[in-house]
């Protein structure tokens, strides 16, 4: 080779090197964009600009751009994957293989994942499929539960009771979501299978409650009551139209439900236009940031170690396990949680309930247990601790 | 001298009337950008097919998931939503070819908002909405994106991100519309409850009005470019989109399920069975009540009204024609319920569509009402139709369909 022509191939590699570190620069810059949005809108004209850059990257940024997902705000992440919506739609090929590399990477965000799984499932759906196999622990909500989806596939096509039984346990361990266990218990209760869903999820069954406390047109959901300033399971309170002692409550429910209608009974349907609190301990071998996962129609209150972790003022529209997800960080050692529980006064069927359920477990909805958990009450143990009709 | 907004808004009026003039001169109704349609009235000027069957499916094509929000269609697009997952916390947006039915993109959002809804509602309940420009997409979780018609993201929020107890555990489901620039969600619930006017190009908030602490299904009507009406039990507030602030009210009390329709300056408003209001858009002085008729109560489904007549289905599934001047009840006709679908009509033809999917056509006149053909698309139905162009869009919580009149 010539000297001159040596000269220009070198100066040809530098420029493309050049022009390489440029793009991945600018992309590099566009992300951190996307990543800086907030609440309110704020950062939503630069956003666009950036978003448009991204989205007409070349398919071979997929990965870098899923990376990008990791530890960014909900928002972020939602303006990051649409630009990989765009790329993925537009593009003939996309890198498959790098795709696979950033799934099997748990330490990248769970949704991004999902999605580089999705990627694969549209491009070569038989290898997807056998990936999923393999993903029952996953940290991924929805990559875990096609995992256990697969595997109530597999038990409904066994034969022999024993296999049947075997597969259908294996997917229970697994299972996190609510649905999914309950069609596999009920399969397994059916050959007397026993189950201890308490256990499963982590519902947290022992409770002090104390109340009735007054909630008149709904003004005892911002009262503070001596249980909020501190809580003395020895005290004396007076309550509405009675003195409240804290006594103690179990739930033998296998979804955690603690019913104050039993724990505080009032004539008829129960209590009207009234406030409880129900107070727990929970021991942590080492400090670690869970999730409060609630259940409840009544509006209500909860702290976490004395600090009001969040609060809402919303009756009877609905409950559900999990229904809302509220971070908490726990410290090692004990912790406390104490729940205010407001009932109104409407007077229809459907209002009667005064309840909640609660549990704690981390985002893909892994239970977090106690190491002072007590074993699932028996149910002749709960109602032992419900309460005595009272009229007030 | 005037500043920018207001050079900004008279751009927008200008546009609005333009492309209404344009649309009514030269091509009918060509889009259906909202809930209502173009005029808020739930009528359309195109022809409606006069039978039902078969042959007149001009497509049907399967959707990746749930939802009861109405299509809204635009330059020959029709924009859909739907959710997905588990927790149904993927939100959908698809943009779909209305000719053949062909997706032209979809983009996907994970909600940030609560996805609990009733079993018999949705996340992708409420109507996305359309400035001819962008479209404007809200699910139950509060989760409000704006994209172009190539499916570019312009602008997201995350409004129960923003206020954390903007929710409603049986779902949100009040639908959006876009005035002078100005998008308007009404996220109204027991709890933390407001009115946002939100820039239709940043997705940054105008407005932000404090409102009843009261659960609120219903959707805000544009009652003229840069005025709205926004619907609750307590009755109806005309709210200027540019600033948020209250031009009048009306306080008789209304529905928090069916919406308001209007005509002109008059108002349907669910209040007392069915109100009346004539409105002044240069007075703030409250409306004027034509008339209120117990006879004319609209169940689930919105009332509708379409050149001199008013039509209500009520919750024992009679379709009620009213005349809009004196509130008398012209003619009654039951129909095969149960019904959320709100109804849609032109000058001679209701469509009405129940929720387990039989399409009713109605051929009407002053005198009565005569069930011209049914359809059964034997799917659960709660959207309402969209009608553009020469098409019918219906959507079920899995399909959408075109129909087209077979004669054309």
């Amino acid at each position: 080779m010539s000297p001159v022509l040596f000269f220009l191939a070198i100066s040809c590699c530098l420029v493309a090197l050049g022009a390489a570190a440029s793009v991945a620069e600018t992309l590099d810059a566009n992300l951190k964009t996307l990543q800086s949005v907030g609440n309110e809108g704020k950062g939503n004209p630069s956003a666009a600009v950036a978003w448009q850059e991204v989205a007409d990257c070349k398919s071979d940024s997929i990965p870098t751009i899923l990376s990008a997902i990791d530890g960014a705000s909900p928002l972020s992440a939602n303006w990051i994957r649409t630009a990989v919506d765009a790329i993925a739609g537009r593009s003939r090929k996309i890198p498959l293989e790098d795709l696979e590399v950033f799934l099997s990477d748990v330490r990248h965000d769970p949704r991004a994942r999902r999605l580089a799984w999705e990627l694969i499932q549209q491009r070569n759906p038989k290898r997807a499929e056998t990936i999923i196999s393999s993903m029952l622990d996953d940290p991924g909500v929805e990559l875990r539960y096609d995992a256990v989806d697969r595997l109530i596939q597999k038990a409904s096509q066994a034969n022999e009771e024993l296999a049947v039984n075997e597969i259908l346990r294996k997917a229970l361990d697994a299972a996190r979501n609510v649905d999914q266990v309950k069609q596999i218990t009920t399969a397994l209760r059916k050959s007397g299978q026993i189950i201890d869903l308490q256990h499963h999820f982590g519902f947290l069954a022992g409770w002090y409650v104390a109340g009735p406390f007054d909630n008149t047109d709904g003004k005892g959901f911002a009262t503070v009551y001596p249980p909020e300033e501190n809580v003395d399971l020895q005290a004396l309170y007076a309550g509405k139209g009675m003195q409240v002692l804290w006594h103690e409550f179990l739930t033998a429910d296998p979804y955690g439900m603690v019913d104050i209608n039993k724990a505080i009974p009032g004539p008829g349907d129960g209590l009207k236009e009234v406030v409880a609190y129900a107070f727990t301990t929970f021991t942590m071998p080492v400090g670690q940031e869970v999730e409060v996962r609630l259940g409840c129609k009544n509006a209500w209150k909860i702290w976490g170690n004395g600090s009001l972790l969040f609060e809402r003022d919303e009756y009877h529209r609905g409950m559900r396990i999990d229904q809302y997800r509220i971070p908490f960080e726990m410290r090692e050692g004990e912790n406390t949680l104490l729940v205010k529980l407001c009932q109104d006064g409407q007077a229809k069927d459907w209002t009667k309930e005064w309840q909640f359920q609660l549990r704690l477990c981390d985002a893909s909805g892994t239970p977090v247990l106690g190491s002072d958990r007590r074993p699932t009450p028996r149910h002749s143990e709960a109602e032992a601790t419900h309460g005595e009709l009272q009229i007030p | 001298m005037c500043n920018m907004y207001e050079i900004n808004r008279c751009l927008h009026v200008a546009c609005f009337i333009a492309l209404l003039g344009s649309a009514a001169l030269v091509q009918g109704d060509q889009s259906w950008p909202s809930f209502q349609g173009p005029r808020g009235s739930g009528a359309t000027t195109e022809r409606l097919p006069q039978e039902l069957g078969g042959k007149n499916i001009s497509w049907e094509r399967m959707l990746p998931g749930y939802g009861l929000s109405t299509p809204v269609v635009h330059s020959n697009k029709v924009f859909i939503t739907c959710s997905s997952g588990p927790e149904q916390d993927r939100l959908r947006v698809l943009c779909i070819d209305g000719t053949k039915g062909q997706s032209l993109w979809e983009r996907q959002f994970w909600a940030t908002g609560r996805t609990m809804c009733h079993e018999k509602t949705s996340v992708a309940a409420p109507t996305p909405c359309t400035d001819g420009v962008r479209i404007y997409a809200l699910f139950s979780s509060n989760d409000l994106v704006c994209l172009d018609f190539d499916g570019n993201l312009i602008w997201l929020r995350g409004i129960t991100a923003d206020y954390p107890n903007v929710s409603n555990s049986l779902g949100m489901a009040s639908s959006l519309v876009v005035t002078d620039g100005v998008v308007v969600a009404q996220v109204e619930n027991d709890s933390e409850s407001y009115a946002i006017g939100i820039d239709a190009v940043t997705g940054k908030n105008i407005w932000k009005i404090e409102r009843e602490k009261s659960a609120n299904w219903t959707s805000p009507l544009v009652l003229s470019p840069g005025l709205v009406g926004l619907q609750s039990k307590s009755g109806i507030d005309a709210v200027d989109t540019a600033d948020g602030h209250f031009l009048w009210k009306y306080d008789g009390g209304a529905s928090t399920i069916p919406s308001s329709c209007r005509k002109g300056n008059v108002l349907f408003v669910p209040s007392k069975g069915l109100t009346a209001l004539a409105y002044n858009l240069s007075s703030q002085k409250s409306p004027k009540q034509l008339w209120s008729s117990s006879r004319l109560s609209p169940g689930t489904s919105s009332p509708v009204v379409v050149s001199n007549t008013v039509f209500t289905i009520s919750r024992g599934d009679v379709l009620t024609a009213g005349d809009i001047e004196t509130g008398e009840r012209r003619w009654q006709l039951r129909l095969k319920g149960p019904f959320s679908a709100t109804p849609v009509v032109n000058g001679d033809t209701l469509l009405a569509v129940n929720e387990t999917g039989l399409i009713q056509l109605v051929h009407f006149d002053d005198e009565q009402g005569e069930l011209k053909d049914t359809f059964h698309l034997e799917d659960q139905i709660l959207a309402s139709p969209a009608i553009a162009g020469d098409g019918v869009f219906l959507r079920s919580n899995s399909r959408l369909w075109k129909f087209v009149d077979a004669k054309q």
